[in-house]
């Protein structure tokens, strides 16, 4: 046996800090890196008498999520209290959700390895309070305790041990932070924490259906080192069967650096949690008209419209892809096409013109100043070939940006600019590249012996003199019948 | 009921003379002095509470409105929190903590201009029904100081036995308010679970407690259960649909069915003034043209075991948050973050609260949920259907309080079980969250008075009042 006789099987456990105004039990709050303790109601800090009540705002992004993992959403659920003791957890337990997570038996459609679609189970989503934060490194002697996180709303996304390969978890972890962003959930800010994400991962002898001992790897936190510590979880566990070693149930932690796990405690060391239904909150009872609404608020997914993008509108993988990635750009995209830009216009645009502006400005799609409407009437004058593509986007569009032309008509802007394509008579035409071709005897000439190439020169003599307002299509025809004689 | 109209009491009876409030302050103040050896403060707010004297006596002379308690003068168990003072539940391991932050039903009571004078002394944490283990020591029955007053609520029940105060609240989890009510000859509320704000009270049992009046009156509670009762947002368990409505109860013409427990009337399982004073009421209120029913008292063997095994679990995790790190006793013991945790609330807690942490984390654990926390979760679920049932049957339920008179001090206390069987009758209220009522009434043993309960259905709890009213005056 080696270790492609063996198979990896692993299920990964995310925890996503809600985008709330508030906290998941109390009326302040959260903000990272707010001044240490300046975010603490009595709730919070678990000061005696002190009484949990529900953040409904978390109750609908949990819902919505849920919706959009494909889950079942229970109408009924308890929070249960999860007892033990650390300094950052003030009340000395955890309000969750223990038998009755509030969504259960969805899936999320990833790509494997291969780039081919797979779905990945989820076991349930539940909510819970996020703990506060021990500092060991603010004082030479002291552990210091912010309790501003404490109390944060989180969801547990649980995913059935679906996963096989360390790219299929790279890319559920991504497409979980691609969703809960899209979704305004939480903004899935690994480094800051408000996504976070721990893995179970055992292996097992390829076409054996039972599985191994689990192991748990704490503390990865990127896309990157989920897919490292799974890679090296697979490696030291096929290796120690090998050797005919027994893998023991544990908590490891991901060391970055090394690229290794590193154990933190066994199973014997493991908490009896005590878990319990919390008294101090009632059941939570949503209505089937809840989530109906919850529904409706989600609105299309990721999924949704790169779909539209590749069957609908005939755009390119690629172009799909982007405009798949945020709901800011796919909801831009969707109301361009609603002025009547056309779907490919409304892609070049924007993944063109738009985003260079923005990226030159340092701005994102939410810092746009243009609205669809008046990008769209850009996209049409070109259509209507009164400005070119290339002065559309390399002096329209910016100008158009300017706050003092918000107001301004955007063909008098390019009028204004010098860059609008006047509806010139054919006689006009005609009388401007006669006078041309007279300053150039010697390149008419050339042309007439055969240098076709010239029609560019006299197209390039003929924009100077107009300023570039003259249609170059129609300015073609009137060239070339001038050239035959 | 009528509030303020009938039999008005002597604070009630002092505002409408004039008398001046801050001197009726410096009275109790005084007395309070006096009567020391009670114990029944651990601490007196005196100049806050003649502060506020002075300012509701200006406001009355510049004849502003005042609110409905204004003239009466309240005593805190040391268990609810008020603002800027400090709140140990008499225990060491809140030694020093301030309040940042009134109980909802304190906000109400200020806000109705009530006094509050002090804080009276509890059983550490409110576990325990003699007042025996407070960090503050005992505290004395003003009836006879060699009994106990009852508990946990036995300082408030001492203080306005004792004419130190005109009413206090106590706080409910299985008898605690009740019992020393009927230990002290009070009235005693236990109200509808959810009826009053628990935002601000020290948790024992969550789903148990309540915090409520203790008084001289029925007039007096109802008075009080205005003001405190009523929906908080800051209390998840509060029952939105609460309102203390004026009750019909008292009316003579009603026919009011009474159901009652013939074993305990033939059994010795309850002392022979208590069996006594029980067969007298029952009497009395057939007298008063009550029909009596008959009932076998439900699940009655489990309901203490029951009780222990749920609220000792609850406590074990609302006491968890006591571990040294934010506030009020640290050890100074320990080299490390668990010694630190450890000793702190070994030192912190007295033996009867460690007592009940560890049998409550026993009931939770794994390997045990299922045998205890499990199965009394779901006989708990069937003794509230069994009460309901009840309650379809007949409008009340009448039973003693205790089985037994007040007690000498370490009578009990040996005996954490026999202590534990003093709530048999109580902690059946509790379980359901049905209202329940102590009413005093008069004793032919050793003792001048003992106390009966009724319970109601849900949100009866004016009738309550309004019941054992007419049972009392119909007797005095």
């Amino acid at each position: 046996m080696n270790q492609d006789d063996f198979e990896l099987v692993a299920g990964l456990e995310i925890h996503v800090q809600l985008h709330t105004d508030t906290k998941a039990f109390s009326g302040e709050s959260f903000e990272y890196g707010a001044p240490p303790n300046t975010l603490v109601s009595p709730v919070t800090l678990g000061l005696p008498g002190a009484l949990p009540r529900l953040n409904a705002r978390a109750v609908e992004l949990a819902t919505r999520l849920g919706l959009a993992l494909n889950c079942k959403i229970r109408e009924k659920s308890y929070f249960a209290r999860k007892n033990y003791f650390y300094p950052d957890l003030p009340k000395g337990y955890q309000i969750t959700q223990s038998e009755t997570p509030l969504c259960y038996d969805g899936y999320l459609e990833i790509e494997d390895e291969n780039g081919q679609p797979m779905r990945v189970g989820i076991e349930r989503i539940h909510l819970e309070e996020d703990a506060g934060k021990s500092l060991h490194d603010q004082d030479p002697y002291e552990t210091l305790v912010d309790f501003n996180r404490a109390g944060a709303p989180l969801v547990e996304i649980v995913s059935r041990p679906d996963i096989r390969h360390p790219r299929q978890a790279y890319n559920y972890v991504a497409r979980i932070r691609r969703l809960v962003r899209w979704l305004g959930v939480s903004d899935g800010n690994m480094e800051e924490g408000s996504l976070r994400c721990d893995a179970n991962i055992s292996v097992r002898p390829k076409g054996s259906p039972a599985l191994g001992t689990k192991v748990e790897v704490k503390n990865m936190n990127s896309f990157r080192h989920v897919m490292r510590a799974i890679e090296y979880e697979f490696e030291r566990q096929t290796e120690a069967l090998l050797r005919g070693e027994k893998i023991h149930q544990e908590t490891r932690t991901f060391d970055a650096v090394q690229g290794l796990t590193l154990s933190m405690r066994s199973k014997e060391q493991a908490h009896d949690y005590r878990y319990f239904p919390e008294p101090d909150l009632p059941p939570l009872v949503l209505t089937p008209s809840f989530i109906q609404e919850q529904k409706a608020a989600m609105g299309h997914l990721p999924d949704d419209i790169k779909r539209l993008c590749l069957h609908e509108y005939g755009l390119s993988e690629y172009e799909a892809d982007r405009l798949s990635e945020e709901r800011l750009l796919a909801d831009y995209f969707l109301k361009l096409l609603d002025c009547q830009a056309t779907p490919k216009e409304a892609a070049n645009w924007l993944l063109g013109p738009v985003s260079q502006w923005l990226n030159e400005q340092g701005q994102t799609l939410a810092d746009f100043p243009l609205s669809p409407q008046r990008l769209a009437t850009i996209i049409a004058l070109v259509r209507a070939e009164k400005v070119s593509h290339s002065q559309a986007a390399a002096t329209l569009l910016p100008a158009a940006c300017l706050p003092e032309n918000q107001d301004a008509g955007l063909e008098d802007l390019a009028r204004a600019l010098g860059i609008l394509m006047e509806e010139m008579e054919d006689h006009q035409l005609r009388q401007i590249l006669l006078e041309i071709l007279d300053n150039f005897p010697q390149k008419v000439a050339e042309y007439k012996n055969g240098k076709k190439g010239l029609q560019g020169f006299f197209m390039g003599e003929l924009m100077k003199k107009t300023g570039g307002r003259a249609n170059p299509k129609k300015a073609g025809q009137v060239l070339s019948e001038l050239l035959k004689n | 009921m009528s509030g303020r109209a009938a039999a008005p009491s002597p604070w009630l009876e002092d505002w409408a003379k004039g008398v001046s409030l801050t001197q009726r302050v410096e009275v109790f103040l005084k007395k309070i002095a006096r009567q020391a050896a009670l114990n029944a403060f651990v601490e007196v707010f005196e100049q806050s509470a003649l502060e506020r004297a002075a300012d509701i006596d200006a406001r009355r002379q510049a004849g502003a409105p005042l609110g409905p308690l204004a003239g009466m003068v309240v005593a805190l168990k040391d268990n609810i929190l008020m603002k800027g003072h400090r709140c140990t539940a008499s225990s060491r391991i809140l030694e020093g903590f301030e309040a940042p932050y009134s109980a909802t039903a304190v906000h109400r009571l200020l806000e109705a201009d009530a006094v509050v004078i002090g804080r009276t002394g509890c059983d550490e944490f409110a576990m325990g029904s003699s007042n025996e283990t407070s960090y503050y020591g005992l505290v004395r029955n003003p009836l006879d100081p060699e009994r106990v007053p009852g508990g946990s609520s036995g300082g408030s029940a001492a203080a306005v036995a004792a004419g130190l105060c005109d009413a206090a609240l106590g706080s409910d989890t299985g008898g605690s308010i009740r019992q020393p009510a009927a230990f002290c000859g009070l009235w005693g509320m236990k109200p509808t679970y959810g009826a009053v704000s628990r935002y601000g009270l020290i948790a024992y049992g969550s789903s148990f407690d309540q915090i409520g009046p203790m008084t001289t009156s029925p007039e007096d509670a109802a008075l009080l259960m205005q003001v405190i009762s009523g929906p908080d947002p800051y209390d998840a368990t509060s029952d939105v649909r609460f309102t203390f409505q004026k009750s019909e109860h008292g009316a003579q013409e009603r026919v009011v069915s009474l159901g009652f427990f013939p074993e305990l009337l033939e059994g010795s399982d309850i002392e022979e003034p208590i069996r006594k004073a029980y067969q007298d009421c029952l009497e009395r209120a057939r007298i008063l043209g009550c029909v009596l029913k008959p009932i076998e008292l439900p699940m009655r063997s489990w309901l203490v075991p029951l009780y222990y095994v749920l609220s000792t679990a609850e406590a074990s995790s609302n006491l968890a948050r006591y571990d040294g790190v934010r506030y009020g006793y640290r050890s100074s013991h320990g080299e490390t973050l668990e010694q630190m945790q450890v000793n702190t609330r070994t030192e912190g807690f007295g033996a009867e609260v460690r007592r009940r942490i560890l049998l409550g984390t026993f009931v939770l654990s794994s390997g045990y949920y299922d045998a205890y926390y499990s199965k009394a979760l779901k006989a708990r679920a069937l003794l509230c259907r069994r009460l309901e049932n009840l309650f379809n049957e007949v409008h009340f339920l009448l039973l003693p309080t205790t089985p037994g008179l007040p007690f000498r001090f370490g009578e009990r206390s040996a005996d954490p079980v026999k202590m534990y069987l003093e709530d048999q009758f109580t902690v059946m209220a509790n379980l359901t969250g049905h209202p329940a009522l102590n009413f005093p009434w008069p004793c032919a043993g050793d003792f001048p008075v003992c106390g009966l309960q009724i319970m109601g259905p849900r949100r009866s709890d004016a009738d309550l009042l309004a019941m054992a009213g007419r049972l009392v005056a119909s007797k005095f």
